[in-house]
């Protein structure tokens, strides 16, 4: 075997064992990379009280109140598991109910949430505005389109 | 037949062959290009401000790609001592880098209306961001070492270290949770972007791909005069 493919192949074993070490580096450290828990993950491990935590669900259809100017109430869902946020603040723009969401807060006694940052996740589904009229038109609207 | 790509001086015929029909090209693509976005759709739910995607998601790919092509240029040039791929190297590294820079800023005035955030330390944007890091200390790299075989080396086996970072840019929406949203356009899936404005996206990425081709042209040209001045 020719020097140059010997040093081809020392390369290519040397990238793989580097990037199997970084893999282990990133999946043994998951909980500190993820942006946000969902409110089942939050649940279940049973995070310390008064900690800033981010979760991330659906805001509840019909959960949403509006106490007063820039004050809100609403709950968090992951289908599963629900909590009670309390809010302060401006709201993003694509905020709404059935709407992705990642909010910032402490969590309090009553597993309720008080946020001090509000996000608004979208997915990664892009149409024009008119055909979104037209599949309701038609009832072909499907709900997983959010 | 693709000789060009490894021989300075093929690389140079060339390249002098296809410059000047590649700059009209280039700049019908973009015009053409310009005219699709301005009367691309407006999202159903994000509106106007959809119409920053046809700026950040094509940088976006040129960044990576960038990366991907020095990478390969180091494994080469490392592998099989071929000089013209350092030449490569230190020719497209700023590129990448303006590429990222755009997609960094694009993106930020993208998630401010959208999500109500400027920035969040997510994986994707922490990733990129990192990106953006190594190709900052690429560049610096180039103005170390007196020895230009040592220099060229240590920013070869750099790169490479570096490029562990594409695949996690790459799968950072899949295997975290996230801010950003997951990818649209995917090999495996049909895209989940309506075809009306796919076009006017691919239509950019190819305009924003000549664009950096045609300075990518320019820079090796100068660095490979530069070479034979000095040598």
């Amino acid at each position: 075997m020719s020097l140059r493919f010997q040093r081809l192949i020392l390369i290519l074993i040397t990238l793989v064992f580097l990037s199997a070490a970084v893999v282990l580096i990133l999946f043994n450290t998951k909980q500190n990379i993820v942006f946000f828990y969902t409110p089942t993950e939050l649940i279940e491990n049973d995070f310390i009280l008064n900690k800033k935590v981010r979760i991330g669900g659906y805001v509840k259809k019909s959960s949403f109140i509006k106490k007063s100017l820039n004050t809100y109430e609403f709950k968090i869902t992951d289908n599963v598991n629900e909590l009670l946020v309390f809010y302060n603040g401006i709201l993003p723009d694509l905020f709404r109910e059935g709407q992705g969401t990642v909010i910032e807060g402490f969590l309090n006694n009553n597993n309720n949430i008080v946020a001090s940052k509000v996000y608004a996740k979208h997915d990664e589904n892009y149409m024009p505005a008119s055909i979104k009229k037209e599949l309701e038109k038609n009832n072909q609207w499907k709900k997983n389109y959010k | 037949m693709f000789n060009f790509l490894i021989n300075p001086y093929k690389f140079n015929k060339f390249v002098d062959i296809i410059f000047k029909p590649l700059v009209i090209l280039t700049l019908l693509v973009l015009t053409a290009g310009l005219f699709l976005v301005y009367f691309s759709p407006l999202d159903y739910q994000q509106g106007l401000t959809v119409k920053i995607m046809y700026i950040h998601v094509p940088s976006a790919w040129l960044a990576l790609l960038t990366y991907a092509i020095m990478t390969i240029y180091s494994i080469i040039g490392l592998a099989f001592k071929i000089p013209f791929s350092f030449i490569i190297n230190k020719a497209i590294a700023p590129i990448g880098a303006v590429f990222t820079i755009l997609c960094l800023i694009s993106g930020s005035m993208w998630g401010k209306p959208m999500w109500g955030t400027w920035w969040v330390w997510d994986a994707r944007l922490t990733s990129v961001a990192i990106l953006f890091i190594v190709y900052l200390l690429i560049i610096f790299l180039n103005q170390t070492f007196e020895n230009r075989e040592v220099r060229e080396k240590t920013i070869a086996i750099f790169i490479l270290i570096g490029s562990i970072n594409l695949p996690i840019i790459k799968f950072s929406v899949d295997w975290w949770n996230t801010l950003h949203q997951t990818a649209s356009i995917s090999k495996l899936s049909a895209p989940s972007i309506d075809m009306s404005m796919l076009q006017p996206l691919l239509i950019m990425t190819i305009g924003f791909s000549m664009i950096g081709v045609i300075i990518a042209i320019l820079r090796i040209k100068a660095e490979i005069l530069l070479r034979k001045k000095f040598l």
